[in-house]
């Protein structure tokens, strides 16, 4: 794989262009965009994670179910190659993994739909309860979900979000909400969080990130506004704070 | 050890937009007044700046500047037969917390409320009749109409300096702004923000359908402002990050941007953050607030002795605070005697999406928090509900207030919500597609209320407020009914697809809806049906005022900001002109 540091990916960034959406579907060839020092969306490996919070079953099954959840295909990146199970693995096993802003005294009750979440699970634990049943429900039937075929992980995840199963007290369909929360957090938040690598899923979308400043362009209506995201990383002068040399997923 | 404090004259309880505003006219005025703020102090610098404020999971997702729900959280049920549960997350709605209060993280939309929705019960039976209403519906008068408020509104119109055009100028109508509005007395501060595309296309629609579109009147400022206070404000860049943030431009009118730094300068006024106040003191005749009892950030409790207590926390937390403190009869909605809990409301949120084509750039992300257009033809009382079987009503409008993409990624009915389908959809409609925004009122019921939660603690041991709601039959009929009207203006547009999200019940906590929480200590001229007067002064205990949208007695079509710093103006006034000067009750019981 053609490492990329941070460095030589944000020397590639070109200046904000705003290009009339007339212009950007007229038959006339437009011009060529900044070239990209970094490797093609979609096709980029993922790097392999360092958990902190995941035991290498549990990653396994992370890292494959988010990849169902969130698939590369033509549009780009996968929630795999985005780093949504890294992003998932600091959140985990950081202050939100601990109960962050969740109040957590008893009783405990199941409580009706409208009443939201009850159980005493904090994140952390829920997705320890959770996953161990999992993986024992998966090695009973022989086959890893990291070998399954796309097909009957989909039927796997789907019978979760089901929510019938009981995973050590935690709903299936709990479960899974919340992987799929974290997953959408993981993919759609700023790179800092370890997701989102290279601002892939700001890219295919057309959302600018942190950048801020439309008072210009607001009122010139149906612009396709073509600008590279930014990232809380840089600051207003583009330059980026963190050393560049050193990958966002360690 | 309980510390006691030396008497001051005046202690506000939230420092927030309505404690900020009452401690700087009482400070201004000579009294020596101590605000009491459970949150930390923070300013457009350096705690609001960018980049880091543009964090849409820190603030959006993490709630970063809300109540924090392990200290202090609500119980939530729908009906009274239920046991209620924290709600251990917030979603539905998201009280803020620390120096500035909510306003900190608000939108900046700010209406008025219309002459007819202070009359409301009256209006009500003299146009369709003594029965047209469900017997369960406690709608009532506010008891202060809108003529007493209008030198109130404007005088906090112009403090914050609010972006907007008028439709009515002192009776006559003026085009381009609302023609349904009551009468105003001059031109907003400022003009209109520029119109977004999403409400270019709505105008044009609306407009089409014979209806009146309008600028939404925005507290993001068209235009730099020095407000009377002598405050600058900048212009807004529609930088996209405005509700659930804080405002890094000084473009957002906040207690910051707008009066805080006046009264931060008045030596007769002294901010206490990190306070907890438990309850507010009564005498043994229980007729005579005597102070307040806080307990500090680092776990030190004190007395604060003052012969005049305001409470201007969040609507929530003034019932909260009343009910601790044993002020006022609670409400029993079995007997429906009391009054203190009594006519909680909300509001009844609907929502329409338009798709279009891939190419038609709408540009989400390009917003400020309030720059939308939108038409009242549907709202309040402006069309005949004779037949329709229920009262009020909703604006209508293309509010695009952001295109945070965790949160915000719409997709048509139907989509997968997970996998290659729901990619795919991602990709085909972010960036093409129009959300109205249908902010319906919200009726007070016999059986919605809020009182204290007879099980589940905050961090000091005190019971956490419990509320009992759900949608009342009303207002859903009304959901239903104005999503209808917005389908077709989301059809005149050209859209594709359209699709309508009529709100319907049950009500739950875990969607995010508003936080236009009111009611609980509502106005009026009775006290059999009122927790405070027409001043806001409480019923039983003259020496407290209650300041909050928890004086609402029930919620109407509009965002209720604007509302409450009128009430707060007007409330201010006769504190200042009446009560301190023969201290004792404004009005007679």
């Amino acid at each position: 794989m053609n490492k990329v540091t941070r460095r030589s990916f944000v020397a590639g960034i070109g200046a904000a262009s705003i290009v009339p959406a007339a212009s950007a579907h007229s038959e006339e060839p437009t011009p060529a965009a900044p070239p990209r020092s970094h490797t093609p969306l979609g096709t980029q490996a993922a790097a392999p994670g360092v958990y902190l919070f995941f035991n290498a079953s549990e990653a396994a099954f992370i890292e494959a179910a988010c990849e169902r959840l969130i698939p590369a295909d033509e549009h780009g990146a996968g929630a795999l190659a985005a780093g949504v199970p890294d992003y998932l693995d600091k959140q985990l096993g950081g202050a939100w993994g601990a109960g962050e802003r969740l109040y957590r005294s008893g009783p405990w009750t199941a409580g009706s739909a409208s009443q939201g979440y009850q159980l005493p699970f904090t994140p952390g634990e829920l997705f320890h309860q959770a996953l161990r049943a999992i993986n024992h429900d998966l090695d009973s039937r022989g086959t890893p979900f990291s070998k399954m075929t796309a097909e009957a992980q989909d039927a796997y995840l789907r019978s979760l979000e089901g929510g019938g199963a009981d995973l050590n007290g935690v709903p299936s369909g709990v479960f899974f909400g919340m992987l799929l929360q974290m997953t959408v957090e993981g993919f759609f938040s700023d790179p800092v969080y370890g997701g989102n690598r290279d601002m892939v899923a700001w890219r295919m979308i057309g959302f600018p990130g942190a950048y801020a400043d439309y008072y210009e362009s607001i009122d010139r209506h149906g612009i396709k506004f073509e600008r590279e995201p930014m990232s809380l990383g840089e600051d207003g002068q583009r330059h980026i704070h963190p050393d560049p040399n050193i990958p966002a997923h360690l | 050890m309980v510390q006691r404090l030396k008497e001051v004259d005046v202690v506000v309880i939230g420092v927030g937009m309505v404690g900020s505003i009452v401690a700087k006219e009482l400070a201004a005025a000579g009294y020596k007044v101590v605000g009491l703020e459970r949150g930390e102090a923070r300013f457009t610098v350096p705690q609001f700046q960018s980049p880091a404020i543009h964090d849409e999971l820190r603030f959006d997702i993490r709630k970063a500047l809300m109540q924090d729900n392990t200290r202090e959280a609500v119980t939530f049920r729908n009906q009274s037969a239920e046991t209620a549960l924290p709600i251990r997350r917030w979603e539905s709605f998201l009280p803020g917390t620390g120096l500035g209060g909510s306003m900190v993280h608000w939108n900046g939309q700010t209406y008025r409320f219309q002459a007819n929705d202070f009359e409301l019960a009256t209006r009500t039976r003299e146009r369709y009749g003594g029965n047209f209403l469900d017997p369960d519906v406690t709608i009532q008068d506010w008891g202060v109409s809108y003529n007493d408020l209008e030198p109130h509104y404007d005088r906090f119109e112009y403090l914050l300096g609010t972006s907007g055009k008028a439709g009515n100028i002192k009776g006559k109508i003026v085009p381009g702004g609302d023609p349904f509005e009551s009468p105003r007395s001059r031109e907003y501060p400022t003009p209109p923000q520029k119109e977004h595309y999403s409400g270019a296309m709505f105008r044009k629609a609306a407009s089409s359908l014979g209806y009146h579109p309008f600028p939404q009147p925005s507290s993001n400022l068209s235009q730099p402002y020095t407000n009377p206070e002598g405050i600058k404000l900048n212009a807004c860049v529609f930088c996209g990050f405005c509700e659930r943030y804080a405002c890094e431009h000084f473009a957002k009118s906040v207690p910051q941007t707008i009066i805080l730094p006046v009264l931060l300068a008045n030596p007769n006024f002294e901010l206490r953050t990190g306070c907890q106040v438990q309850r507010i003191n009564l005498d043994s005749t229980r007729k005579k607030a005597t102070g307040v009892t806080y307990i500090d950030a680092a776990g030190r409790e004190f007395e604060q002795p003052a012969p005049l207590i305001i409470t201007s926390s969040f609507a929530l937390n003034n019932v909260r605070m009343l009910l601790l403190s044993r002020i006022g009869a609670a409400y029993d909605p079995a007997t429906a005697k009391g009054v203190v809990g009594r006519n909680y409301a909300y509001q009844t949120m609907s929502s329409v999406a338009s798709f279009f084509d891939e190419d038609v750039f709408i540009n989400p992300f390009m917003a400020s928090g309030a720059s939308g257009t939108l038409i009242n033809d549907f709202a309040g009382d402006n069309f005949d509900h004779s037949g329709l079987g229920f009262i009020g009503g909703s604006f209508i409008g293309a509010v695009n207030t952001n295109g945070r993409p965790i949160q915000y990624h719409p997709v048509p009915p139907g989509t997968p919500s997970w996998g290659k389908g729901w990619k795919d959809a991602v990709v085909k409609h972010y960036n093409h597609t129009v959300m109205f925004s249908l902010h319906g009122s919200s009726v007070s019921t016999r059986q919605n209320y809020l009182d204290l939660d007879p099980t589940y603690k905050d961090a000091w041991g005190q019971p956490l407020l419990r509320m009992t709601f759900d949608f009342p039959r009303n207002d859903l009929k009304m959901a239903a009914y104005v999503t209808a009207k917005a389908e077709e203006i989301g059809k005149a547009m050209g859209a594709k697809q359209v699709a309508g999200s009529p709100r319907k019940a049950p009500y739950t906590t875990t969607q995010y809806q508003t936080t236009h929480n009111t009611g609980g200590t509502v106005m009026g001229s009775d006290p059999s049906t009122s927790v405070v007067n027409r001043f806001l002064q409480s019923w039983d205990v003259p020496n407290v005022f209650v300041i909050g949208a928890s004086v609402y007695p029930q919620n109407a079509s509009w965002n209720p900001t604007n509302t409450l710093g009128a009430l707060t103006y007007w409330a201010i006034d006769a504190i200042k002109n009446k009560y301190l000067k023969n201290p004792g009750r404004l009005v007679s019981a």
